[in-house]
């Protein structure tokens, strides 16, 4: 008989599942109306654009590198939309010119790190600048979208209604939708698996005959716009752009991915973990809700703590799983 | 028949010539040999002829057809496989992904049907006779086998010409006997090998041609079977086979010690070594030998206070050294000088210039407050480079530029530099061509002469039988016994190894 052995590599997403049905058993047990379905549709509802945009950040980070832009993208995209609608754009041209232009921005960070090899680090870091600064000059304001018929038709028409005054409404099933086919996109195509590769190791990647350079801007161009869809998301979950909202966003959606079991140096993790980051984040906020005299940064403070505890748990995986290799030979 | 052909190749890197006008041929169905020292053009040419550089002059043709393949991808489709030295693979992916990753069966959706893609991977395994979990990570399975999947790889798509790049480096005998069975199964279909490697006894088990370099040029393409090992090894270092056989039998030395440089007793560290005696005079070379993981480095370490000590004495010069402060620093004060194994780790600083890699130790000796004139830095790096023939246009040359044997030499001069009385090189020729060994090995000699005592530790027991007065033997971390001027010999070592 073959003994069984647990795969090392399951073990980081394991322990965010844990983690996440933890916190959620605690919130049962504490709290009345914790375990509806109102809240668990409303962790979902609440996070869609986090979780759109961490999946923009998955793909990013599993190959290796790392994306700053995120969040400035977002508010760029909210408050182009805004603008646009206010001043009599249809809604739809609207935010098919936020998804264009957040792929074109995408693909420029792209080609300046793959093509002329520049750090991926500072070429975001750039990108966080400038589209920050571009939203600014798109509206110094933060605007709302009245009366729009196109977002009066998203947010009435287009939910599937389950009784009681509940219903799944469209930016969380675009969420769903979406994380289901970046799960195919990594797992099931060529492409997807060119990301793994490149991420644990480039050089090799690149004597494998895997076209690095191209798969490298395909992945920042898939990171900007999933930042634009995230952006559009933020919009119709707001009903307004704001060129100040999601500072430091980024940090979310990469702590979201690190605590989701995806090694930051890339080439080992799973889109799906991605999912239970954002819905661990989105629960410790709902717990410190339903707490009601927390004080609202022990959010942060418990994000952080558990950022710290992945990468230790990482960290000691990685050296286990060397030294099982090790014993193996 | 004539599978590849190159004529005239030529390669320039920045007004270096590293090839000058080399030709070069292939037949299908041959095991051909690459051989040439380090800095030879051995890999230069292989790149050419994958596709990595292009060529500055000459032509390269394959099946007939004249080539010139833009990235090793292009070489590849064409029928140029290429397995490196170091396994460029990816651990973290399934051994199936691994031989299949860019062009990966796919289903009618046109994702990757993984059912498929490990039947294929089975398959290419089969040929290798190889029947293992492909569905498993790359690195559960040992080094061999990783390099036996890189092969399964490169054989993955239509493979015509396989170029195997130093594949045996980090194999021990067993999987180099499986590697070879390999070769020769593949040569049987009719596949043409180009092997480079630095062992010669393997060259002359699977190779039919040899072909070598020097310095860039060509030397000549033989049979195996008609060209003597001594005559190969003559022709890689452009001497004559005389030369050679003369730097083979030196005579042992015999007496002439001096004092007791460093005396060792009752050593250990638990895990690293057990309790061990021993001691150098000046003017001695003492050798380490022993399998790898015997317990050789350790000692080493200990001595030169990398580690701690669990029990023992260390005196230098008869003066004892306390224990629990002792540290490389100190050592160095001491004047002992220890040059660590795998020197790209734990040696040269790539990017600094030679003359700064020299002064280090020296620099670091004083302490920082006193400097060395830029004047007597130079002097210093003009006479190592002088005395050691390190090859280098000048001093201002980054380190990583040169070729291993030559850092090997600039790490020797920064430890000579600090006039040491005791100087312990740990595998000092690991990894650099023949000609640079037997400067080595002739240099530590000298030093001997000049009274300074030296431990020299190396994984070849034939450099240490030639080198060393006295041979310490050591075994499962244990010192099993010491062999003394005319008892030093292969055999003796051996029979002493294997208990």
């Amino acid at each position: 008989m073959k003994k069984f052995k647990f795969p090392v590599r399951y073990v980081p997403f394991t322990a965010t599942v844990l983690v996440f049905m933890a916190a959620y058993i605690i919130g049962i047990c504490s709290f009345k109306n914790f375990g509806s379905l109102r809240v668990f549709i409303g962790l979902f509802h609440n996070n869609a654009f986090l979780g759109i945009t961490a999946i923009g950040a998955a793909l990013v980070i599993l190959s290796g590198g790392i994306d700053l832009s995120v969040g400035s993208v977002i508010a760029f995209t909210g408050v182009l939309i805004a603008t646009l609608i206010g001043n009599g754009v249809n809604a739809i041209w609207a935010i098919l010119l936020a998804l264009v232009l957040g792929a074109l921005f995408g693909m420029v960070q792209g080609i300046l790190i793959a093509r002329y090899e520049l750090p991926p680090f500072l070429v975001t870091l750039g990108g966080m600048f400038f589209a920050r600064g571009c939203s600014y000059i798109v509206n110094e304001q933060a605007c709302a979208i009245l009366n729009d018929p196109v977002f009066n038709f998203i947010e009435n028409k287009m939910e599937i209604p389950l009784g009681k005054g509940l219903s799944i409404e469209f930016i969380e099933v675009l969420y769903i939708v979406l994380l289901i086919a970046a799960i195919l996109f990594t797992q099931k195509t060529h492409a997807g698996r060119c990301i793994y590769a490149i991420g644990e190791n480039e050089f090799a990647a690149k004597l494998m005959g895997i076209p690095v350079v191209r798969t490298k801007i395909m992945i920042y161009t898939l990171a900007g716009i999933c930042s634009a869809i995230a952006g559009v998301v933020y919009t119709i979950y707001l009903k307004s752009g704001n060129p100040l909202s999601c500072v430091g966003l980024e940090m979310d959606a990469i702590a979201s991915v690190v605590i989701g079991g995806t090694l930051l140096t890339g080439g080992v993790g799973y889109m799906i973990g991605s999912l239970f980051g954002v819905l661990v984040l989105g629960l410790i906020q709902v717990l410190i809700m339903f707490q009601g005299h927390i004080n609202d940064c022990w959010t942060s403070i418990i994000v952080g703590a558990l950022v710290l505890a992945f990468i230790f748990m990482q960290n000691l995986i990685t050296k286990i799983s060397k030294r099982r290799t090790i014993s193996n030979n | 028949m004539e599978i590849l052909k190159a004529t005239g190749i030529e390669k320039q890197f920045r007004g270096v010539k590293a090839l000058k006008g080399v030709d070069f041929s292939v037949e299908s169905g041959e095991i051909h040999a690459l051989m040439g020292e380090n800095g030879a053009g051995k890999s230069t040419l292989v790149k050419i002829i994958t596709g990595v550089y292009p060529q500055s002059a000459g032509v390269v043709s394959f099946l007939g057809k004249q080539c010139s393949f833009r990235s090793p991808l292009d070489a590849e489709h064409a029928g140029i496989s290429t397995v490196y030295q170091e396994v460029n693979l990816l651990p973290d992916l399934s051994v199936a992904e691994n031989i299949c990753i860019g062009r990966e069966p796919k289903n009618a959706l046109g994702l990757i049907d993984k059912r498929a893609m490990r039947e294929r991977a089975r398959k290419a395994l089969a040929r290798l006779n190889m029947d293992i979990n492909v569905a498993e990570n790359l690195s559960a399975y040992s080094i061999a086998v990783q390099q036996l999947i890189a092969i399964a790889r490169a054989l993955d798509v239509d493979c015509r010409m396989l170029i195997l790049d130093e594949p045996t480096s980090s194999l021990d005998d067993n999987e180099v006997k499986q590697l070879f069975t390999v070769m020769k199964k593949l040569r049987e279909e009719g596949i043409a090998i180009i092997f480079i490697t630095h062992f010669l006894d393997q060259v002359y088990e699977v190779s039919d041609r040899i072909t070598i370099l020097r310095d860039g040029q060509l030397v000549g393409t033989y049979e195996a079977a008609k060209l003597p090992r001594i005559e190969m090894v003559a022709k890689m270092i452009g001497k004559t086979a005389d030369d050679i056989s003369k730097m083979q039998s030196r005579p042992v030395r015999k007496g002439n010690l001096g004092d007791v440089v460093l005396e060792v007793r009752n050593l250990s560290r638990a895990g690293m070594i057990n309790p061990v005696d021993l001691n150098v005079h000046s003017g001695e070379q003492l050798g380490f030998a022993g399998l790898l993981g015997s317990g050789r480095s350790e000692i080493a370490q200990l001595v030169f206070g990398v580690n701690a000590r669990d029990t023992g004495t260390i005196s230098v010069k008869g003066k004892e050294q306390s224990g629990s402060f002792w540290s490389p620093r100190k050592a160095v004060k001491a004047k002992l000088a220890l040059i660590a194994e795998d020197r790209k780790v734990t040696g040269i600083i790539p990017d600094l210039t030679i003359r700064e890699n020299i002064i280090l130790a020296l620099q670091a000796s004083q302490g920082i407050w006193k400097t060395i004139s830029p004047k007597h830095q130079q002097e210093l790096t003009e006479k190592y480079i002088k005395l050691l023939r390190i090859k280098t246009p000048d001093g201002e040359t980054q380190i990583k530029n040169l070729s291993g044997g030559n850092q090997q030499k600039v790490l020797i001069a920064r430890w000579l530099a600090t006039s040491p009385s005791l100087l312990i090189l740990d595998e000092p020729t690991r990894g650099i061509d023949v000609g640079a060994k037997a400067e080595i090995e002739s240099l530590t000699q000298d030093l001997c002469a000049e009274g300074m005592a030296v431990i020299f530790i190396s994984s070849e027991l034939e450099e240490v039988v030639r080198d060393c007065d006295r041979v310490m033997v050591l075994r499962d971390h244990k010192k099993v016994g010491e062999l003394t001027g005319e008892e030093v010999s292969l055999k003796g070592i051996m029979k002493m190894i294997a208990g």
